[in-house]
């Protein structure tokens, strides 16, 4: 069996690539998807500590269930991302008929 | 008739409201005689108190008109007192006063309708003050006279208001009397902590208990009132300058009202002075060094009103030496003798300048004597009145005065004696330059000499006549059996303080003898001196030197306060108008500018940029974070 | 609620308040100075009256209280005492003399004018009468608003900056003050607002010391005392003469009102604490204010720094708890009132017939308007405290009180006398006295409604001045309750 340790590693990965990726690029797509992979990262975090808690909890009583809901958030975060991920993009798309760019640099008019 | 005290300032109220708010209706005829004859009444009235006042046995009436303040434990009354002294002032004042509302009517009639009326109402206020001043029970209601007086002697010097000068006159003599006036407020005040009380009953009765050193302080508070009012070293520049007022207000402030406040005020407290020598001492001092000084300046004065004006207020530092030194009843004395010579000085001075079109100085005069014979004559007995020429009325008070400061201390005397002689100089230098010689003015002002009506001329002889014979009330006991009358009839307002008098030692007569007429042949030599030098005059264009010319301009005190109060004041204020303007209220704005600052800068971080939120966002949570870890202690 | 007009406070409140309401709905020019006359006179009469009603049999009268917020312990309630009495005279003579001697002034919208200067008055007289801390701070708030608009929406070019200055610096001393009263409100032990409640609230020294500042910067602000006065000159300068004269003749009066009725007694301990630095600061700033009064060159601002010094000895002799200075200063109010009323119109007349207000620029009136003069004089010479005028009065008994509290004090103050002199006689040189300037050329003789109303006050300064009996007689039953009251709290 894996450590917990590894999933860890590979979810503070893929949120810092997330992070930085939305702190340094332009393109609101690319921002996006970046967004989507923070998102991801933190599934990834909770499945993995679901079965870890899991695994503990059979292991002093075969019956048990505990652990398992985190699994279930999993899904409800799937699909909660899915819907923002077509508000976003409509946004998106909105955004790149008016300015005709997707560059979020020239979105800076609530500066005034 | 004491109890119909308060017709007496009722009457010249009446003739200031008359003439004042009936300045426009009123023809000029009806305006004098509402003027003048408003204090002929007061006169009359108070003439008929006097004689009341006079019968032996009389005690002193307190008449209350209403409460004036009363307040907790504190009342004040609007209450008249009627002893010798207050009648003996009310008839000067009045006496004189009337004499002078005469003389106005002939010497302003040039004045158009209204502002001669409001001339006459002026005087009358006037004269309504100084008699709400003498008749006051309290020293609050002496206080409110004592300002009435104040703010007339303002109105009157400044009545041709179209000249600045004048108005700087009005302005510095309000002012300089309203700096004695917070001294005397402050000693009011300090009466009433220590007394509960201003009336002149309380406060006298409760003085012998009280501890000198604060009687002390009252005092000397209560002196800096009458310096500013009579006009005493350092407060004495405002009377000079006074006489840019018409000529018979200067005769006003001068003789019968105004100026004797401070001599009244003091004699009428004089049991507190009584019983505090180092105040004593002080009042001493100053009156001979204003006596003095004021003399000194006299000498080298061109201007006629100038020298009179500087002759009063050397007089006036007599009667304060006189104070000083407990002639309670000499002061008194040479202010009714000084009321009546120097209101005819005055007032033949106003004549002469009548006659010369308004020409004050004397250089351009001369030789007066045979075009105007009658106010000649007057001058004359005024100028012999006041040298001290016996038997002529200032003799006697003077004379009364200088013994009395020998007995204190010699040195008063020698003093004394000098600042006479020194007056007798100037007078007759006064005298001889403007009626002896040659004429020295233009011809055309030769042209239009003539005599001043009769409505001039007979307060004149009427004045001349008391000039003379007035001081024949107060002949000592050494010429006359039964004299001192004077003395005896004001005793019982003195009595306390001579109750205290220690040195009871007398002059032997032959001592007193000697100084009397001693003195007279003095003062008879020095006027032949100035007589045969002045009578010679001649126009110099020599300017005055060293000495000559630091008299000739008045010491430089003028310039002197000028430099050391006027100056720094102004300068004082400009400081703290821009102290004002750019520290507190910079202040003030710049808590207001801090904040628009500060949101400005604030407002830099909305950048619009949502790379920096974030950034700003991921900071903060990772600083959330490192907060919490260490978050342990 | 407070919907009964079967007693005195009520109708005063009520009477400005629908008034001024109607006032906006006219849209006549004439009408509606004719309407804000009436309503002002009105009060005025009422306000006469109340005199009548003096005597304590009638209280119910005077006194009410009227449900209000009842479940934090607040009433709405009024008590028209002698101090109350004083001041809403004041109030009530003000209001019709400024709007006869403005007359003739054309304002922009007239009607908004008119109406807001009526809420002022309205506001004014809640103040003079609350007897409840939360009822007091809605009227004190009730007073500032409208003057706001009054003063920023109508006078000279810098009047929004002014006004702007003004508003900010007074709502930060209000929030100071409703702090203040919340705490107090916290420490009642029956959870009330009324004034008995804060009278009979024995707080600790410590926090009497800091609650002690937090009413007074707030009040010190509105009287205006060194070194809180800053707004004041600008305001005065820049607003309408009719604002200048509310504000000054009688808004600056709530300042000095409030720290006699919610300051003196409510901490006692923390009075006699403070009372030297409050009467140095008075006492400096009365000094400081007229030295720079002598040099003003605009005769607003000369009047507005003459009534910081006023103001200021008012302020002094209030902490010096004694009873003669304490009576001294309410009839000082009223007379303050009076003489700086006079002093505007005659300053407001200038500006309006030459447009300028340059001492330097004018000259030799008196030649030109004597009867002008004749009042300019006695009213700026009654300002210095004249014997015979009305301030002399009220400022002999402020000076005797601040002698016994320290001989030094007064004489420093006293000087301010002196200085008071120099200024006005300046004032009166520069102006009327002395050759015609070219500018004065031009001024003419005051209309008769200016006449009247100056008439009115000469009058009553003469009145007062020379039989102020009355006046101390009205004033003598509240006044010794309440100096009984700080004594008993000690």
């Amino acid at each position: 069996m894996m450590p917990v340790n590894y999933y860890l590693f590979l979810s503070l990965t893929l949120f810092c690539i997330g992070i930085v990726g939305v702190l340094t690029r332009r393109n609101a797509i690319i921002i996006f998807m970046c967004i989507e992979l923070m998102l991801n990262a933190v599934n990834i975090l909770l499945v993995a500590f679901s079965k870890m808690q899991h695994l503990a909890a059979v292991a002093a009583n075969p019956a048990s269930a505990a652990g398992t809901e985190a699994q279930l958030f999993v899904f409800f975060i799937m699909v909660v991302a899915a819907a923002e991920v077509t508000v976003g993009l409509a946004i998106i798309v909105m955004m790149y008929r008016n300015i005709h760019s997707v560059d979020i640099n020239f979105l800076n008019r609530l500066k005034h | 008739m004491s109890k119909l005290i308060y017709l007496v300032p009722l009457f010249p109220l009446l003739g200031f409201l008359l003439n004042g708010l009936g300045r426009k209706y009123l023809s000029k005829t009806v305006v004098s005689v509402v003027g003048s004859g408003v204090i002929l009444a007061s006169f009359i009235v108070s003439l008929l108190i006097f004689l009341e006042v006079k019968e032996p046995g009389f005690t002193p009436q307190i008449i209350s008109l209403f409460d004036f303040i009363h307040v907790a434990k504190l009342n004040i009354a609007f209450a008249f007192q009627v002893d010798q002294l207050s009648s003996l002032f009310l008839l000067i004042i009045t006496g004189v006063g009337f004499l002078i509302h005469l003389y106005s009517s002939a010497y302003m009639k040039d004045e158009t309708e209204p502002h001669f009326a409001r001339y006459f109402a002026y005087l009358n206020l006037f004269v309504f003050s100084m008699l709400l001043l003498v008749l006051g029970a309290n020293y609050v209601i002496m206080f409110i006279g004592w300002e009435g007086v104040g703010l007339c002697s303002y109105l009157l010097i400044g009545y041709w208001f179209k000249n600045d000068e004048y108005n700087k006159a009005a302005k510095k003599a309000f002012v300089m009397n309203r700096i004695g006036d917070l001294g005397f407020l402050l000693g009011i005040f300090w009466m009433i902590s220590q007394f509960g009380s201003t009336d002149f009953s309380t406060v006298f009765a409760g003085a012998a208990e009280t501890p000198v050193k604060i009687l002390t302080g009252i005092t000397l508070l209560l002196f800096i009132g009458a310096m500013g009012k009579s006009a005493q070293i350092p407060l004495y520049t405002w009377l000079p300058d006074a006489m840019a007022g018409p000529t018979p207000v200067s005769a006003l402030i001068h003789a019968a009202t105004m100026v004797t406040a401070g001599i009244y005020m003091v004699a009428r407290s004089n049991i507190m002075y009584t019983l505090s020598p180092v105040t004593q001492t002080i009042v001493a001092i100053t009156g001979l060094a204003t006596a003095l000084f004021a003399a000194t300046i006299a000498l080298k004065q061109n201007d006629i009103k100038k020298v009179l004006a500087y002759s009063t207020v050397s007089q006036l530092g007599y009667m304060f030496l006189a104070l000083g030194v407990g002639a309670y009843t000499g002061a008194v004395f040479h202010v009714m003798t000084h009321a009546f010579f120097k209101a005819l000085l005055f007032l033949g001075a106003g004549s002469v300048i009548h006659a010369m079109h308004h020409e004050q100085d004397i250089r351009n005069m001369g030789g007066l004597k045979k075009y105007l014979p009658i106010t000649h004559i007057t001058f004359l007995l005024g100028c012999l009145a006041i040298a001290g020429i016996p038997p002529l009325s200032g003799f006697f008070s003077k004379d009364e005065i200088l013994t009395a400061s020998f007995l204190k201390s010699p040195a008063y005397y020698i003093l004394g004696v000098l600042g006479a002689l020194m007056t007798a100089f100037y007078m007759f230098r006064l005298y001889a330059m403007t009626f002896l010689g040659k004429f020295r003015g233009t011809h055309d002002q030769e042209h239009h000499l003539h005599e001043s009506p009769a409505a001039i001329t007979i307060p004149l002889i009427v004045l001349a006549i008391l000039s003379v014979a007035g001081g024949w009330i107060g002949i000592p006991d050494v010429l006359m059996k039964g004299g001192h009358r004077l003395e005896h009839f004001l005793a019982p307002v003195f009595a306390a303080s001579t109750a205290l008098k220690t040195e009871a030692h007398e002059l032997s007569h032959t001592m007193e003898y000697l100084m009397m007429f001693g003195v007279a042949a003095i003062i008879l030599v020095v006027i032949g001196l100035a007589w045969n030098r002045f009578s010679r005059y001649e126009k110099t264009s020599a300017q005055e030197t060293g000495i000559g010319k630091v008299l000739e301009n008045k010491w430089y005190v003028d310039e002197l306060y000028d430099a050391v109060i006027s100056k720094p004041l102004l300068w004082l204020s400009a400081f703290l108008k821009n102290f004002d303007k750019i520290f507190i209220d910079g202040i003030v704005n710049g808590a207001g500018k801090l904040v628009q600052y500060s949101s400005r800068q604030l407002r830099l971080v909305q950048s619009g940029q949502v790379g920096s939120y974030i950034l700003i966002m991921v900071t903060a949570t990772i600083l959330l974070f490192i907060i919490q870890f260490f978050w342990k202690s | 609620m407070i919907a009964a007009f079967d007693n005195f406070p009520a109708l005063l409140i009520w009477l400005p308040l629908i008034g001024g309401i109607i006032s906006f709905f006219i849209k006549d020019e004439r009408n509606v100075k004719i309407w804000s006359l009436f309503s002002s006179v009105l009060t005025l009469a009422l306000m006469g009256i109340t005199f009548l009603y003096i005597d304590q049999k009638y209280y119910l009268l005077n006194e009410v209280k009227y449900f209000w917020l009842v479940d934090i312990g607040s009433s709405f309630g009024f008590s028209l005492d002698g101090i109350s009495r004083m001041l809403c005279l004041l109030n009530a003579i003000v209001f019709p003399l400024i709007f006869i001697s403005t007359w003739n002034t054309r304002y922009s919208s007239s009607n908004s004018f008119h109406g807001l200067m009526l809420l002022a008055q309205c506001g004014m007289m809640g103040v003079f009468m609350a007897t409840d801390a939360l009822v007091f701070y809605f009227f004190w708030e009730l007073a500032l608003i409208p003057t706001y608009f009054l003063a920023s929406q109508w006078g000279g070019e810098k009047r929004i900056q002014a006004a702007f200055k003004f508003f900010i610096y007074t709502f930060a001393g209000s929030l100071l003050l409703l702090v203040g009263i919340l705490y107090v409100y916290l420490k009642t032990p029956d959870q009330s607002f009324s004034l008995m409640s804060f009278y009979k609230l024995n707080l600790s020294a410590g926090e009497q010391n800091w609650l002690f500042w937090l009413f007074f910067v707030a009040f010190a602000i509105k009287m205006p005392i060194f070194p809180f006065h800053t707004w004041q000159p600008d305001v005065y300068e820049q607003s309408q003469p009719a604002v200048t004269m509310v504000l000054s003749a009688v808004m600056v009066k709530m300042g000095i009102f409030a720290v006699i009725r919610w300051l003196v007694p409510v901490f006692p301990a923390a009075v006699r604490n403070f009372d030297t630095i409050i009467i140095g600061l008075s006492v400096a700033g009365m000094i400081y204010a007229s030295c720079i009064a002598i040099v003003q060159d605009d005769i607003k601002r000369l009047i507005a720094w003459s009534s910081i010094a006023h103001i200021g000895l008012m302020c002094a002799a209030i902490f010096t708890l004694n009873d003669a200075a304490f009576s001294g200063v309410i009839v000082q109010m009223f007379n303050h009132g009076i003489n700086i009323l006079g002093l505007w119109i005659v300053a407001g007349l200038l500006e309006q017939q030459l447009g300028v207000r340059k001492i330097s620029q004018l000259g030799g009136i008196a030649q030109k308007a004597p009867v002008l003069t004749i009042m300019l004089v006695i009213v700026a010479l009654a300002n210095t405290a004249l014997p015979l005028t009305n301030a002399f009065v009220g400022e002999f008994l402020m000076f005797s009180g601040l002698f016994r509290f320290n001989a030094w004090v007064a004489a420093f103050a006293g000087l301010s006398i002196i200085l008071a002199a120099i200024y006005t006689l300046n004032m009166i040189k520069n102006v009327f006295y002395g050759g015609l300037s070219p500018l004065s050329e031009q001024v003419k003789e005051i209309t008769m409604n200016q006449r009247i109303v100056l008439a009115v006050i000469v009058v009553l300064i003469f009145m007062v001045g020379v039989y102020p009996a009355p006046m101390f007689e009205m004033i003598k039953a509240s006044t010794e309750t309440l100096l009984a009251r700080i004594a008993a709290k000690n």
